[in-house]
C-alpha cells in the first residue's frame, strides 16, 4: 500500500516552479495544486472531467518556449485514456502529465479504481510512444521528477505518483472559470477581453 | 486545428496539413478538441475542431469547460442522418445534433449552400473570437454530399 501523502508530494513537485504552467484536473488534483500555493499561472478544473491532460497539450503547443504541467488523477486519466494517444502522437517536447495515483475514486466515496485493481498508467503511456514514463512512490522519487520537469525532454512524458488513499481537508480553489482563464491569459501578456 | 476525421471534411484536413503555420491533432474521440482549443487560447492561439455530427454526441459534458469558461469554440460539424441517409444507425444523432448542442449552450448556424459557407464560417469564427461564443457551424448532408457505397 502506498503511503506517500499527496499534498507532501504535490508540494514537492512544485517546489521553486519558476515559470511553470500548471492546469489540474477535477477534485483532488485540483485541491492538491491550489494547497500548494495559488498562482495565475494555475488552471483549475471543477468539471469537464478527462480535460486536464488534453488542455495541457493544447497549451503547450500554443506556448511551446515554456513548461507544463498537467496535474491530474488516477480517475481522470482513467476516463482521458484516448487523450494520451492523442499527446503521444502530438509529441509536445514541454509537457509533462503527472497522475496522483491513489487506486481509487477519492471524491465520490473511495471505490477502488483501475489502477487501484492492477492497471499501470506508466506502462501504457509507454506503450502509446510516451518519451518517458515513471512512476515513483516516496518523496526522493518526487524530488527526481522535479528536476526532471523543468528538464529538456526528447517527447511527452507521463509520471505515476503513488500516494496513500486518504482524503486530506479540501483547498478549494476558484470556480469561476472565466476569472481563472483571464488571470492566466493575462499573466502570460495575453489580452483579456 | 483538431479532428476526427469525416469524408466531408476529407479535403480541409488535407489542406490544413499542408500549412505549416497550422498545428493539426488528429484525435480519438472529439470531446478532446474542446479540451485543446481551451488550452490553446489559454496560451493564445485560435483553434478549430472538425467533425461529423455523431461526433457530437461525445462532446456534450465537455463542452461545459467551454461554456463556463466562455472559451471562445469553432466547431465545423458535417451532418450525417439528413438527406438521402442510407444508415439508420446515423440518424438519430443528426436529429439530435442542433438541439443537442443547444441543450447545452453551444449556438448553432447551418450552412446548406456552397455560396455561403464561406461567409457563415467567418461570421462564426468571429463570434467565437471576438464575442467569446461557442459556435458550432453544421454543414448540410445536402451540401456535402449523401455518402455514396
Amino acid at each position: 500500500m502506498a503511503t506517500l501523502e499527496r499534498r507532501a508530494a504535490v508540494a514537492e513537485l512544485l517546489k521553486e516552479r519558476g515559470e511553470l504552467l500548471v492546469v489540474a484536473g477535477l477534485g483532488s488534483p485540483a485541491y492538491d495544486l491550489h494547497a500548494a500555493g495559488d498562482s495565475d499561472a494555475n488552471f483549475y478544473l471543477w468539471g469537464a472531467m478527462g480535460s486536464a491532460a488534453l488542455i495541457g497539450l493544447g497549451l503547450a503547443q500554443a506556448q511551446p518556449a515554456r513548461k507544463v504541467l498537467a496535474l491530474t488523477g488516477d480517475g481522470e486519466q482513467l476516463m482521458g485514456l484516448g487523450g494520451l494517444a492523442t499527446i503521444a502522437v502530438a509529441k509536445p517536447k514541454n509537457l509533462v502529465v503527472a497522475v496522483i495515483d491513489n487506486g481509487h475514486f477519492g471524491e465520490t466515496g473511495m471505490q477502488a479504481s483501475h489502477t487501484g485493481r492492477g492497471l499501470d498508467l506508466a506502462a501504457v503511456a509507454a506503450a502509446m510512444g510516451f518519451a518517458e514514463t515513471r512512476t515513483v512512490s516516496d518523496l526522493a522519487g518526487v524530488a527526481s521528477l522535479r528536476a526532471a520537469l523543468h528538464a529538456a525532454a526528447a517527447g511527452p512524458r507521463l509520471y505515476v505518483v503513488k500516494v496513500a488513499a486518504r482524503n486530506p481537508p479540501r483547498s478549494l480553489p476558484p470556480r469561476d472559470a472565466v476569472h481563472l482563464k483571464n488571470r492566466f491569459r493575462a499573466r502570460l501578456g495575453l489580452p483579456v477581453s | 486545428m483538431a479532428y476526427v476525421p469525416d469524408a466531408g471534411h476529407a479535403r480541409l484536413i488535407e489542406l490544413f496539413h499542408a500549412d505549416a503555420s497550422v498545428t493539426t491533432n488528429v484525435l480519438t474521440t472529439e470531446e478532446e478538441g474542446i479540451a485543446i482549443a481551451a488550452g490553446a487560447w489559454l496560451g493564445g492561439q485560435r483553434s478549430v475542431l472538425l467533425m461529423q455530427s455523431s461526433g457530437v454526441g461525445n462532446c456534450i459534458n465537455t463542452l461545459s469547460l467551454a461554456t463556463v469558461g466562455r472559451f471562445p469554440l469553432l466547431m465545423l460539424v458535417t451532418m450525417r442522418g439528413e438527406w438521402a441517409e442510407f444508415n439508420p444507425w446515423q440518424v438519430p444523432m443528426g436529429a439530435g445534433t442542433a438541439a443537442a448542442l443547444a441543450a447545452v449552450g453551444v449556438r448553432t448556424m447551418r450552412a446548406e449552400a456552397a455560396d455561403d459557407i464561406a461567409q457563415i464560417v467567418a461570421s462564426a469564427a468571429a463570434l467565437a473570437y471576438e464575442a467569446d461564443q461557442q459556435v458550432a457551424v453544421l454543414i448540410a448532408q445536402r451540401l456535402v454530399g449523401a455518402k455514396k457505397w
